[in-house]
């Protein structure tokens, strides 16, 4: 029992340890600050938004920022303030929800196959490869023109496709510490495979995971923002920022401040997501190689 | 090592293939098909859906149309549009020539200036000019293709008006007709790729200068700067090379929201288009075609690497 105890304890003092750093730096305070800000406007600004986001008033249509309407009136005459307060919400709860499901099936997958190896392994990863090669919105189209773009459709997927390289990622930290004598003594005591991934593998290969569900986060956002800035997601009239850029962009020669408000808040959140997993790496000690999001 | 070589072209093949294969069965499985899209879902009925799919040459199974589409396409043949008249070789040769153009000019822009900034940055790390740029690079990573072109819009083109913000030029123009629309599209995808290439050998450069064998150089007496350029650069770029080659797979395959934003009409524009007509074959040409480029590009990546550093070649053979 003392044996099963011992790293528990560690790690939640591990976790403290590392919040401690995260925060120590200057990235990881902005970032945090950033993400926590959104999340908690996410959470409480239907009760603090001046106007009804829906209420449509064709007298205010395209009218200037001034002292009730402080982001101006878009183009069917709704508060844009209002609209940005709200315009997280979907995209956090889609991205919060599906992030955590694309890195535990992802994680999951990859240190198996990583630990199983062998021909199955060998097909899996060409499999990988292959939805790799192709564009995230060829993949995400297929599925969203079939399926619609609801909330039921869109956590699914972007949880499915943004999983697949993170197989790769906890495949490649698996192999780095399989052949340690841990595993092998683990493997030598007859544990289960089940045991040997959960209490040798998983610990080991965890911060790596961490960061990489971070980066997934930031990536998932760019693209919830994309499809809906494309038509492909959020329906209206629910605010989103990615569809109110892509409404007010038409008018932006005369009313250029419909897509300030929201150019501003998506910017903000993905830069803070992506100065947390910044600090966060560098914290947990891991070089975050930076690759382009495919 | 031609051994590995062979091995790596027939793996890139089954990757080529399996993606086909994910794109065909991916587009068949799922409920409608091009019938149901073009009749409209709600006043179709069965008797017009029959006839439109005998048209469409629907009705045969998935298999025969599958491995009827794959033979054409092994010898270049890309077949029909789902409407039956026009060749899918001329619709996506055009796209497939412009997407190449912006690709090549934001390359021209981007990389050069990536490699330089790269190395400025990581050989005065923690400086006043590596703070600035490297905290302008993740702006331009972070912030959404779309949020960082329409701002641009905003800016040069109807603030200042010195670009057009819009492309007007059709889809089968000569190259030299997208000037001047084709510069801010090209701005906004070097900025980019820019700051992804240059964080990469920003922080290969630094772990180069830190290595034992420049301290070596160093300590020998070697002048500085021909130690940067004959000692570091040489290993500090290898890692370039790789990223470089996922830009080119990025830049043709998926830059849908750029060529949205500024209706260029390249390759991700017809994507977006054939899949909501669930036009299979144009889908599925595409598909091959980004997927082929994405592998060459790798291949071609980890071949330069090899060629260029003795020390991998012995490693890869190896594993």
């Amino acid at each position: 029992m003392a044996v099963a105890l011992a790293p528990k304890t560690e790690s939640s003092f591990r976790a403290i340890t590392v919040l401690k750093d995260l925060v120590s730096r200057p990235s990881g305070a902005i970032g945090l600050s950033l993400v926590l800000f959104h999340v908690v406007l996410a959470l409480i600004s239907p009760y603090i938004i001046p106007f009804d986001f829906k209420l449509q008033n064709s007298a205010l249509m395209l009218s200037a920022p001034d002292n009730i309407h402080w982001l101006g009136a878009d183009h069917l005459g709704r508060d844009v303030f209002s609209r940005t307060l709200m315009g997280g919400r979907e995209a956090l709860l889609v991205t919060g929800v599906a992030t955590p499901l694309a890195v535990i099936w992802g994680g999951f997958t990859g240190i198996l196959f990583g630990l199983v190896g062998g021909r199955l392994d060998e097909v899996l990863m060409r499999v990988v490869d292959a939805f790799l090669s192709l564009p995230w919105i060829l993949k995400m189209l297929v599925l969203i023109v079939t399926f619609g773009s609801g909330v039921e459709v869109l956590i699914p997927t972007l949880a499915f496709f943004y999983g697949i390289p993170v197989i790769r990622i906890a495949r490649a930290a698996t192999h780095d510490v399989i052949a340690r004598d841990f595993v092998w003594a683990a493997k030598a005591r007859g544990h289960s495979r089940i045991s040997i991934i959960w209490r040798e593998l998983l610990p080991n290969v965890l911060d790596t995971l961490m960061v990489e569900g971070a980066m997934r986060w930031s990536w998932m956002l760019l693209a919830f923002s994309s499809l809906s800035f494309l038509g492909f997601g959020v329906s209206p009239p629910t605010p989103d920022w990615g569809l109110m850029i892509s409404d007010a962009r038409g008018f932006m020669s005369f009313a250029p401040w419909g897509v300030i408000g929201p150019v501003i808040a998506l910017s903000s959140l993905i830069i803070g997501i992506n100065l947390t997993a910044d600090a966060l790496a560098k914290a947990l000690g891991i070089d975050r190689a930076q690759k382009a999001p495919m | 090592m031609l051994f590995m070589l062979i091995r790596r072209v027939f793996l890139g093949l089954v990757t080529v293939c399996l993606v086909s294969l994910i794109i065909f069965a991916g587009v068949e499985i799922l409920p409608g098909d091009a019938c149901t899209q073009y009749l409209g879902e709600y006043q179709a009925d069965d008797e017009l859906l029959a006839q439109c799919r005998k048209d469409l040459d629907l009705n045969r199974p998935a298999i025969d149309r599958f491995s009827e589409w794959a033979g054409g396409a092994v010898t270049g043949d890309l077949g029909l549009a789902v409407d039956g008249k026009t060749e899918i070789s001329k619709i996506v040769g055009d796209r497939l020539k412009n997407s190449l153009l912006l690709a090549l000019c934001a390359m021209g822009v981007g990389v050069p200036l990536a490699l330089f900034l790269g190395v400025i940055t990581g050989l005065w790390r923690d400086r006043l000019p590596d703070l600035f740029v490297s905290t302008l690079a993740i702006f331009a990573m972070t912030i959404p293709e779309f949020v960082s072109a329409t701002l641009l819009i905003l800016i040069f083109s109807i603030w200042l008006g010195w670009l057009p913000g819009i492309v007007l030029t059709s889809a089968s123009a000569p190259a030299s007709e997208f000037f001047p629309e084709i510069l801010l599209p090209v701005i906004v995808l070097s900025l980019v790729m820019c700051a992804h290439i240059m964080r990469m050998v920003r922080s290969s450069v630094i772990e180069v200068m830190a290595s034992d064998y420049v301290q070596m150089a160093t300590l020998k007496g070697v002048a500085y700067w021909q130690m940067v350029f004959r000692h570091a650069l040489p290993n500090a770029l290898l890692p370039a090379i790789n990223v470089v080659a996922l830009t080119i797979a990025w830049l043709l395959g998926g830059v849908v929201v750029i060529e949205v934003v500024f209706n260029y009409p390249g390759l991700g524009r017809l994507m977006i288009d054939s899949i909501s007509d669930r036009d299979l074959p144009v889908v599925q040409s595409i598909a091959l075609i980004v997927a082929s480029v994405y592998v060459c590009v790798n291949l071609a990546a980890d071949l330069l690497t090899m060629i260029a550093n003795p020390k991998l070649r012995t490693m890869y053979t190896r594993n």
